[in-house]
């Protein structure tokens, strides 16, 4: 590949032949070949050696997890993705079998990159164990941002069309701190900790996201009129960042008001930023808007990593080994996963794909209404990708 | 029509403790016997006064035995020094055991207890009942929604206490007992056996918080065994949430605890248009109870007789069932609903043009109507 650039590169070039050869160093391979499409053809798919191959941590998860995730693998060999899994197996009801935390969030701080199936978290934890795994694993690795991209895709059958927003999550803190205790036989307390921290880290995530994704509103979701304290200090950090981004509009709403707006005006939406709790309803609302929880899907950041999950977290284990659940939403989330490692050419190929498959909707499973298996809509998928 | 009219009546029965019937039955009877029952009227802010004024006089209307005692709830500042209700107006609804209320204004994070909180507290209203029913001829995206949501309203996630540890650092309690929690689960299969339902699902999220909702969900089960002629489900939150928008025909009575019941509630209410056309009612003990209607003050529309009341008169309705007044309350309830079916008098929320006083004069007519048919 490189060879051929440089033909290309040195017909056009202004540069003398040695400078050439100092570009195509290592560390300047990148910069040349952005000099080389600047100067001639825009080059777009890779050539059939690509530079590098990218390793990112798998994490199959429960319930049909371990299948939606070899979905992705057929789909990933098909069209020669240079992607490495190091599949890692985690899981809080399978514990035996488990990789230890410690293993898997190594593996994900050195690759900075994974690929995650839902887990499941059983009512009751391990020894009394209070803090479900997934928070444990978002824990340690400070995972504190999540977010869950709903998008009507055309094909599927749904009341609402034209929803195009982005839910944004706080993960760390809120409701699920896990601090729970029997004052008294019979009286059960569970704190809710909101911290001015955290709070700001969100929004300003929030208004990040808003301006690199060209977004134009934020929405502070909260309960701020009941929990005065806690979900008005949210709000208020959330109107604090506001102020630093004038072009950005910047609105509230109670979450229950939320709720009822999604069902009836759900366009009206852009970004939404909330606490923990709220996220996890509003997420799995809005999935059910656009098609249910297997055609969302999501992304978990914290500054040095990407966990890339769907965007509503069900094992939806009652489906194991029916070869009925719908890869959707993990195989969308395996694109946006391409696209963060700047694989542009292979995600777009095969969300085009997906969205032929869906909008012609000859092979729909379950969830959509058909009858095909899991297997049947990777196999469309795979047939529809055009290089 | 009947057996729909029979689902969807309200809180008499076994639904509350014996001890309640007793003393709703018996407030009926005096109603009868001796001219009639008094309720205190609590006519709220913005449009609540317009609309209580409508319902007063489709209650006139239809000739309903019902002395109304208008009170005002401003917060006044107490003998402690505390900003609270007026003590008259909570004398009134421990008098009379019963309240129709209209929307009441909460300031957003101002540092004093929420007003709805405190009526709550005040009387114990224990449960909060919101029956969502599709209507028809306002045509929502969502048909053929018939849900119940039974809320626990006395402690979780609104229990009130907070504090902040240090600057930066706040904590809110989540307070779940087994008293409350065991007296909802009761109240909600009380419920579905008076009002001819077979489902409940407990509403919960037992995998996050493991202690707190799992003592709500072990007190929803052990009251599930003793109703074997229910059925019982148990279903996490987020899944309610993504099955009651793709698929609400599924779901029947459901019970939770305070927060998911406030969420899941108002978005029941928005499949079926919204809580302008949504009834609520608040159980306590010994039969008192406040219906209300729990949409906003709208003051942007406030004294320009453009309010729709229907949520408010759909309370009334639940109230006079809860007094046994049967007869009066299908009157209502039916010409309520014919008037929206037929759409000729519908308020500009609902996709009209009509005047609140025009809408409320349609009802009035079809319930004489209906009366002198009856006759």
């Amino acid at each position: 590949m490189a060879v051929s650039r440089l033909g290309i590169f040195a017909r056009n070039s202004i540069y003398p032949p040695s400078s050439l050869l100092q570009c195509l160093s290592p560390s300047s391979q990148q910069r040349s070949i952005s000099i080389a499409t600047q100067l001639c053809v825009p080059v777009q798919a890779p050539v059939a050696k690509p530079e590098r191959r990218y390793p990112v941590t798998l994490i199959p998860g429960d319930g049909v997890g371990p299948e939606l995730m070899h979905q992705v693998r057929r789909v990933f060999d098909s069209c020669g993705v240079p992607v490495d899994f190091e599949e890692l197996y985690l899981s809080e009801v399978g514990y035996s079998r488990s990789n230890s935390l410690e293993e898997v969030s190594d593996s994900i701080k050195k690759n900075g990159i994974c690929l995650k199936g839902a887990l499941t978290s059983g009512s009751e934890g391990q020894e009394g164990e209070l803090a479900t795994l997934n928070t444990k694993l978002r824990r340690k690795i400070d995972s504190f941002a999540s977010c869950a991209l709903v998008k009507s895709m055309e094909g599927l059958k749904t009341r609402h069309t034209n929803i195009d927003f982005v839910i944004i999550r706080e993960t760390t803190e809120g409701e699920y701190s896990a601090i729970e205790y029997e004052t008294v036989p019979g009286i059960v307390e569970c704190l809710k900790i909101v911290t001015r921290v955290n709070s700001t880290r969100i929004a300003k995530f929030a208004f990040d996201y808003a301006v690199r994704n060209n977004r134009k509103k934020v929405t502070a979701i909260h309960k701020a009129n009941i929990m005065k304290l806690s979900d008005g200090l949210f709000l208020e950090c959330c109107t604090q960042v506001s102020e630093l981004y004038p072009r950005i509009k910047f609105s509230n709403m109670i979450i229950d008001n939320a709720c009822m707006q999604l069902v009836n005006n759900p366009n009206q939406f852009d970004v939404m930023v909330m606490p923990n709790l709220y996220g996890n309803i509003i997420d799995n609302l809005a999935a059910g808007l656009v098609g249910g929880a297997g055609v969302v899907p999501g992304e978990s950041y914290s500054h040095d990593a990407v966990i890339f999950e769907p965007g509503a977290r069900h094992s939806y284990a009652e489906a194991v080994g029916k070869n009925i659940a719908n890869p959707t939403g993990m195989l969308l989330t395996a694109c946006n996963m391409l696209r963060h490692l700047n694989l542009d050419y292979h995600a777009t190929i095969i969300e085009e794909a997906i969205i032929k498959v869906i909008k012609a909707g000859k092979v729909r499973t379950k969830d959509l209404g058909g009858h095909a298996k899991t297997t049947d809509f990777t196999t469309a998928v795979i047939k529809s990708i055009t290089f | 029509m009947f057996r729909a009219l029979q689902r969807t009546s309200g809180l008499v029965g076994k639904s509350f403790s014996f001890q309640a019937r007793e003393l709703a039955s018996q407030a009926a009877q005096a109603a009868t016997e001796n001219g009639p029952r008094t309720v205190t009227l609590i006519p709220g802010d913005g449009i609540g006064p317009e609309i209580s004024a409508s319902v007063q006089e489709i209650f006139r209307a239809a000739g309903v035995p019902i002395q109304w005692e208008v009170v005002d709830v401003t917060p006044v500042k107490g003998p402690d020094g505390k900003i609270g209700i007026p003590q008259a107006a909570i004398d009134s609804v421990v008098k009379h055991k019963i309240g129709l209320k209209g929307p009441l204004a909460t300031p957003v994070g101002k540092g004093h207890r929420s007003l709805n909180l405190a009526i709550r507290k005040a009387f114990d209203l224990y449960a909060n009942v919101r029956p969502c029913r599709s209507l028809e001829g306002f045509k929502t995206a969502y048909d053929d929604v018939d849900v119940v949501t039974i809320r626990e309203n006395t402690e979780g996630e609104y229990s009130g206490i907070e504090h902040v540890i240090v600057d930066g650092v706040v904590q809110s309690i989540k307070l779940i007992t087994f008293e409350a929690s065991r007296r909802i689960a009761e109240f909600a299969f009380e419920y579905a056996k008076a009002n001819g339902r077979s489902r409940v699902t407990a509403v919960h999220k037992a995998n996050i918080m493991r202690m707190s909702d799992g003592l709500f969900l072990k007190c929803c089960r052990d009251v599930a065994e003793l109703h074997p002629e229910i059925k019982f489900n148990e279903m996490y939150l987020d899944t309610v949430c993504l099955n009651m928008v793709q698929d609400p025909h599924k779901f029947d009575v459901l019970c939770m605890p305070n927060l998911y019941g406030d969420i899941l509630s108002d978005l029941c209410a928005g499949l079926v248009g919204g809580l302008g056309v949504t009834p609520s009612g608040n159980i306590g003990f010994g039969g008192a109870a406040v219906f209300e209607s729990v949409h906003g003050t709208a003051p942007d529309i406030a004294g320009q007789d453009k309010a729709n009341p229907t949520a408010l008169l759909l309370s009334s309705v639940m109230m006079l069932r809860h007094l046994n007044m049967r007869n009066f309350a299908d009157r209502i309830e039916q010409a309520c609903y014919d008037t929206i079916r037929e759409g000729k008098h519908l308020t500009g929320d609902l996709g009209g043009k009509a005047k609140c006083s025009e809408f409320t004069q349609d009802i009035c007519e079809k319930v004489q109507r209906i009366s002198d048919k009856q006759k």
